[in-house]
This record gives C-alpha cells, structure tokens and sequence, in this order.
C-alpha cells in the first residue's frame, strides 16, 4: 500500500510528537511508530527537565549553558547548546500551558530540585567563581517523563494527528540526495506499506539494547540510526554513551538522579560515602560518567558490596530522606527498589550499579535537526531528525540528567517549524524504483533462511561483549577484541532460523531485524571508540587517560563500509562561543 | 526451580479457537512473568506474541490475566505466585484477540478518546509564566496521572463484561484527571459525556478495578469524586 503525506514523523517519544504538535493543520503529516505512542521510552524518564526558571533560587540560562558545556566535556556544539538553555524556560512553560502536571512550589509555580552537573556560581558576577549546586529541574514527584509524555500525546489527539501505530519501520529512500520516503511493515499483518512524503523526520529514540545491563525499553534498538548508517550517510560521535550511575543490580532499571538530588548519598562497602573524594564540590551531584566510573572504581578496588550471586553492587543510601520526601519525591523509583529487589528504601540502602542509558551520539544534524549528508556542512533535502536517535550536538560527550528531556521539546518544536517553512516550497518527489521491493527481500530471505543460530543467543553475546569490552572503561585490546567478535555476529546473523513463519505480529521476524540493527549500531559505537585515542567525556581510554584538546576537540563521523571492509571516519570541528576548555573539575 | 506455564495462545492464521499449551522450564524466584515468557520465547517457541517495551511497568504494554487477575508481566514476580502450581496466563479479558496475549485495543483507546483526555482552556495565558496552581492541587491530580493505559482495569470491572459500549474505569479516571485539573474549563462538557447509562452510572463500586491496578491508583475512589460532582451539578 502507498500513503502520501506532506510530513512523516518516525517514532512516537517526546521527540515526534512535539514535531506532530507544531505542524500546521494545512498539511498532512503521519506519525509512525513500533509501539503505540504512550509506550515510547521518553514515558520512563523520572526526575525532571531543566530550564533556568529562577522559581526557587535565582538561575540564568547562561549558568544552565556553562553547565551543559562543561558537562559534555567540551564537545558539544555551543552554538547549539546556547539555543537550547536560551529556549529552555519557554519550553517549559508551554508544556505547562499545554497541561503538563508539574509539582508546585508554595507560590504555586513549577517546582524545581537539584541535579547531577547544574550548578551556579557562588559569585553571581564571576562565572569563573567557586559553584554550587542549583535548583533548576522542573519536576512532576519522579515521573516526569511519563507525564510529558502523556501531555504531548493528548495534544495530539487534540489536534487530530494521524497515527501508524505498531508499524516497523526497514527501509529509508534517499534518491538523488533527496529523502523521498520510507517502507514500513503493519506488524498487525506483515504488509509492507510505502511511506511518499515531502519530509520526513526521524524521531527514532537510542539504542541501549545494545549492552547487556540497561535502563532502555526493549524497544531501544536504534532502527532509525541503522537505516541510517545503511543507507550510506555518516553517524556522529557514536563512541559517546552514557552509562547511568545508579540502575537496580542486575536489573538496569533506573533510579532517578532525583533520588541524589533529593539527599540520597553513595556508600560503598565501608558505608563511607566516597563521592567525596572523586568530587569535592558537588559530591553526588557530580556529573553521570564521573559518577559512573567512581562507582566501578570503588568496586575495582575492593569497596564494592558481594551480591548473592557473586557479583558486586554499590548502596545508594536514602534512609535518612525520611519516609515522607521517599513517598512525595520519589514514590516511583522506591518502588521498583520494592519489588524487583524486595528492598525497602526507607530502612535499607538500594543496591545499584551503572546501568547503559544513553547514546550522545546519532544522525548529525544542525540546529534546525536538518540531517547533514557529511562533515562539511552538506544536508539531505527533506530529512530530518531530533531527540536521542539525533546528534545536533548539545551533549558532547556527557548528557547532564533533565537535558534529554529538554532535548526533545525544544528540538522537536524546532523541527516542526523548520518542516513547516519547507513545505511551503517543497515539491513532490516520485521514486525511481518500487521501493517495497527491497523490504519484501529482506522479509524472504530472513523467513527461508535456516541455519543453527537463534536470534536471542547472537543479541545476548553481543550484549554481554559491549558491556564488558566497549563499556565504562575501554582499552585497544579489547576493542580490538570486540571488533573481531561484531564479525562473527554478523556472519553468524546469517544462519538464524526464524521460527514463527506466520503474518500477523511476527514478533520473531521484528526481534531479528531490531537484531541486525544492533549490530550495526555495535559496529559503530566501537570502531568510533577504537579511533579516539583520548579519554573525554562518557568515552574512557585507561591507555589514553587524559583528554587530548589539541588532538581531538573534534566529532567523529562514521560511515559503514558497504563493501564488508572497516567503516570509514572523518571530523567535524566542535562550534565553540563563549565558554574556552578547561579542566573538568567538580 | 522448574515452573509450569499454561499459556492461551491463538493464530488466527491456523486455529479456528484458542487453546492452551503448557511449557515447563527452570527459573527462578526473581523472574518476572515477563523474563519467563521471554525464556519461552526465546528458547522454546519464537512464535509466542505478547506486547512489552520498558519491562519495568511504566509504558502500560504488558497487561495479561495472571492465574485469572489482570495485572503487568514486568511487574509480577515469580515469588508473589504459587509456582508448585501451574501458572495460567492468558490475554486480558473482553477484548478481541488478534494473536497469542496480543488484543485489539481500538475500543479501549477509543474511550479513552470520548473523554477529551487533553486540557481545555480558552483564557489567554501570559506567555512568559506558568498558569499558578497550589501543590495541593497538583497533587490532587497525581494519582490519576499516573495511569499507563494498560487496560487492566476496565477489562476487569464486571460491568465491561455485560455491557460493550460501557466507558470504563480508565476512561472515567482520564476525566477525572481534567475535571479536577484547576486549569481546565471543560469540565461540564467532560461530565456530560460520561453523565450517561453506558457512562459513569454503569460503576457499580465493585472495586475490581482498584485490585486490578498495576500503579496502585484508587481507581472507585476518583470515580466517586466525579459522581459527587455529578450529583452537586444536579443541585
């Protein structure tokens, strides 16, 4: 089947729906995602969304931009950065227009806490001065995210949006430099659909299915990047993921930053809280990736805590908070303490660990989420992308906690705006070749192909391989090692039997395809991570400890070898404005 | 240990009804529902369909009937069932089946629709500041907020089982959400939607929607609140 619009929007986060929402009712646009809207993965965010509204203290956006810059370890696009925190306030604002439920402050504005990285200075006139922390998260209790959600969903209903819900999406058709449109399968019956458009935006999401321990849904596979990456256009910056301070052992499932934000302290097994040592200032409130690799550094040396099954945790100690800022602050996170641990958080610390969250890296795109065809500054006509699938780049090497959800609605606004002055002058394309042929090839040759592999074997050693070999700490040798073991898994990919061979929800076909993307995204998250012979950021070399400006102050850009050879790499300068590198220090 | 999971499963390409078939496998204490129909899925049969996404019960995907209760796969773990039993799992009740533990939700989304989930409010705002609003009554809009449209309470409620075109639980918490929202100015229009027989009037305060609830939401409660309403209005 072929549908015309003059927008498509993949992926029903944050992202796309804010995208949907701007989009003038004159022009048709479709939203398409795997799952329906409500399901996406912006729903599990918990602990806020920062924009520098001074409700509780006195903030700037300025403050908020020298945080984002010094949190992503300098490699984020300033100019880009700047944009965002200028246009943080207003975002938020409009989501509370919009309905968004929000916490309250006495006054009754939008209540707003503490967070890993946002800091002010303690002399309002020298930016250079000592910092301290600063209250600059908008928060809804810990379900910040689900609300958002929720709220941008209802508004599109309000504004009668046209939804492809569970539609997979397999093929992208970029004919003579133009996005022209994409295939899709109906998972409810396996039919392939074509997708014409005058724009399409990509709103795809991350990809931390590829490591084993992991905050994301399952549904984070990172299909938008792949198709990508296979339609021959670069990725930026795919060494950068960022590995979450504090998942539920073995579980990977979040607990809030908020939960630290709120007082909640790390101990190790000498209950000394050893933030302290790591960063003096800010303590727990560091930064995510510094965080992050105290927390296996304490284990490495000894102070980790011996779970039941031989593997070692860390305590997240919020018993002193009280039950009454547990129950009104962070209901949610204790909650999962309870059930999937059988912890309970207001006598007993959470056992946690780094957790796999988010993926800094993506689609390159400008400020305006226009897609660039390459590191010069060259761009497809009519392709788009924004939120976590995108690297436009505001977070560098280290996303600060609350600016992802800030990332969406600030970037999907911005693309839908951008869309919609496109539109008016954007032409009709017609393709030169059918495009459901390819995915109708693919979708043969995975159902008739036979061989002694099954698909939950191959995703389980490469998650297992990421998390140890490609992870928090990174060394040539065993990227070198991951790389050989992406290439058997590859080869090996060719040999699953798909079991299911029927047409409606062929959940087994999907689950391969997800598959073959993840190894893609592998591919390139470490042969990025291979290249860069520093230590910025979310991206630890321990044989290239230090951060190397001179030598790398720069994005990486990837492009898949579609010959079967070594992926190809190039650079783009970081965009710098006002804020000069310094040490990161906190 | 070796547990026992008896399964409805139904492909509409080949069965003419749904049948069950029964997978005996080792797990654990600490799986979830959700591990153990992914062990299945992954290791015994790949053509087992049910929806998941967060695995943590926040995104509302997983709804199923757990040994007869409706409850999310990712949220219920081994340990709280008899496993010295056969666990039954089977896809929510009273929607239509399309395969397996998969339902067609069109009609409970389209409920959910009936209601205008999504604030009205006409008065100009002041672009650069926030509508005020006390804690007090933010937080009385937290607890239907936290509704993930699982559908596992309207599919419980006995009163959805004998009557079709009944709105349902979660509809009639979604109107709650924006009737007592101080911001909103719909609330009359929203009450005369549901003011109906097939409306509110059709909760019978059975309380099956408040077991049924994965976030702990009382549901009867909220429903009580807009029938109080209702009868004030009437006044």
């Amino acid at each position: 089947m072929i549908h015309k619009f003059d927008v498509v929007i993949v992926g029903a986060g944050g992202a796309g729906l804010r995208a949907a929402v701007e989009i003038p009712k004159e022009y048709s646009c479709a939203v398409i995602s795997k799952v329906f809207p409500t399901r996406s993965h912006t729903g599990t965010a918990q602990g806020g969304v920062c924009a520098a509204l001074s409700n509780e203290e006195e903030d700037s956006w300025l403050n908020h931009a020298f945080d984002t810059v010094k949190g992503s370890d300098y490699l984020g696009d300033q100019d880009a950065i700047e944009i965002m925190c200028q246009d943080a306030p207003r975002a938020i604002i409009e989501l509370e227009h919009m309905g968004m439920p929000f916490s309250r402050t006495k006054e009754g504005k939008i209540a707003q806490r503490m967070f890993g990285g946002h800091t002010k200075p303690d002399d309002p006139n020298d930016p250079n001065s000592k910092r301290h922390s600063v209250k600059r998260a908008c928060y809804s209790a810990d379900r910040t995210g689900h609300v958002m959600l929720q709220t941008l969903y209802e508004n599109c209903i309000k504004n009668n949006v046209n939804f492809f819900s569970e539609y997979f999406i397999t093929d992208l058709i970029i004919e003579d430099g133009i996005c022209k449109g994409l295939t899709a399968i109906d998972m409810a019956t396996s039919e392939i659909h074509t997708f014409q458009a005058k724009a399409i935006m990509f709103a795809t999401g991350g990809y931390g299915r590829v490591f084993r321990i992991t905050s994301n849904a399952h549904v984070g596979t990172g299909d938008g990047c792949a198709l990508v990456y296979n339609a021959g256009l670069p990725l930026e910056d795919m060494e950068f993921f960022q590995f979450h301070p504090t998942g539920l052992w073995r579980l990977g499932i979040l607990v809030s930053e908020a939960a630290r934000g709120e007082g909640g302290i790390l101990r190790n097994n000498k209950h000394e809280p050893f933030m302290e040592v790591y960063a003096p200032t800010v303590k727990d409130l560091a930064p995510r990736d510094m965080v992050s690799r105290a927390i296996i550094s304490e284990i490495r040396a000894g102070r980790g805590i011996l779970g039941s099954d031989g593997t070692y945790y860390i305590d997240l100690d919020l018993t002193h908070l009280g039950k009454k800022v547990i129950d009104e602050k962070i209901p949610e996170i204790t909650g999962f303490a309870r059930t999937y641990l059988g912890v309970e958080p207001t006598k007993e610390c959470v056992p946690i660990q780094p957790t796999a969250h988010y993926a800094m890296g993506g689609i390159p795109t400008n400020f305006d989420t226009e897609v660039l065809a390459d590191n010069s500054g060259n761009k497809i006509k009519g392709f788009y992308a924004a939120g976590e699938c995108a690297c436009v780049s505001v977070h560098g090497g280290n996303r600060l906690g609350t600016n992802s959800l800030l990332d969406i609605v600030v970037f999907g606004r911005r693309g839908g705006k951008k869309i919609s002055e496109y539109l008016k002058t954007a032409e009709e394309h017609t393709f030169n070749t059918d495009p459901a042929d390819k995915t109708r090839e693919l979708m043969n040759k995975l159902l008739v192909q036979t061989g002694n592999e099954k698909i939950s074997v191959i995703r389980r050693e490469l998650q297992e391989n990421m998390m140890d070999k490609c992870g928090i700490f990174r060394n040539q040798a065993d990227l070198e090692q991951m790389k050989v073991k992406i290439k058997e898994l590859q080869q090996r990919y060719c040999s699953i039997t798909i079991l299911d061979k029927s047409k409606v929800f062929n959940t087994d076909l999907i689950e391969t395809i997800e598959l073959g993307n993840l190894l893609d995204i592998a591919e390139s998250i470490n042969e990025s991570a291979l290249n860069r012979t520093e230590s910025r950021g979310a991206h630890t070399r321990v044989d290239f400890p230090k951060r190397d400006d001179a030598g790398w102050m720069k994005h990486s850009f990837i492009w898949k070898n579609t010959t079967g050879g070594d992926p190809k790499i190039g650079y783009k300068p970081v965009v710098v404005t006002q804020f000069q590198p310094m040490e990161r220090k906190y | 240990m070796q547990v026992t999971f008896k399964i409805l499963r139904y492909n509409p390409e080949k069965d003419k009804e749904p049948h069950y078939e029964q997978y005996r496998f080792e797990a654990s204490e600490n799986m979830t529902v959700l591990d153990c129909l992914h062990k299945i899925k992954w290791e015994h049969d790949g053509s087992l369909a049910f929806r998941r996404s967060c695995a943590h019960g926040v995104c509302g995907s997983d709804g199923m009937r757990i040994n007869g209760k409706n409850y999310l796969a990712c949220s219920t773990l081994l340990k709280v069932l008899d496993t010295k039993k056969t666990i039954t799992i089977e896809p929510l009740p009273s929607l239509p089946i399309i395969k397996d533990l998969i339902l067609d939700m069109t009609d409970f989304y389209d409920k959910y629709k009936a209601v205008k989930p999504y604030l009205i409010n006409n008065s100009p705002t002041t672009g650069d500041s926030e509508r005020l609003q006390s804690n007090a009554d933010a937080e009385k809009l937290f607890e239907s907020a936290k509704c993930i449209l699982c559908a596992c309470c309207t599919t419980s409620c006995p009163s959805t089982w004998t009557n079709d075109n009944y709105i349902g639980p979660a509809a009639l918490l979604k109107a709650y959400r924006f009737v007592f929202d101080t911001r909103d100015e719909a609330a009359d229009e929203r009450l005369d939607i549901i003011d109906t027989p097939d409306g509110i009037w059709r909760c019978h305060t059975i309380f099956n929607c408040v077991e049924s609830c994965p976030k702990e939401i009382n549901i009867t409660w909220h429903i009580s609140q807009l029938k109080k309403e209702l009868s004030n209005r009437e006044l």
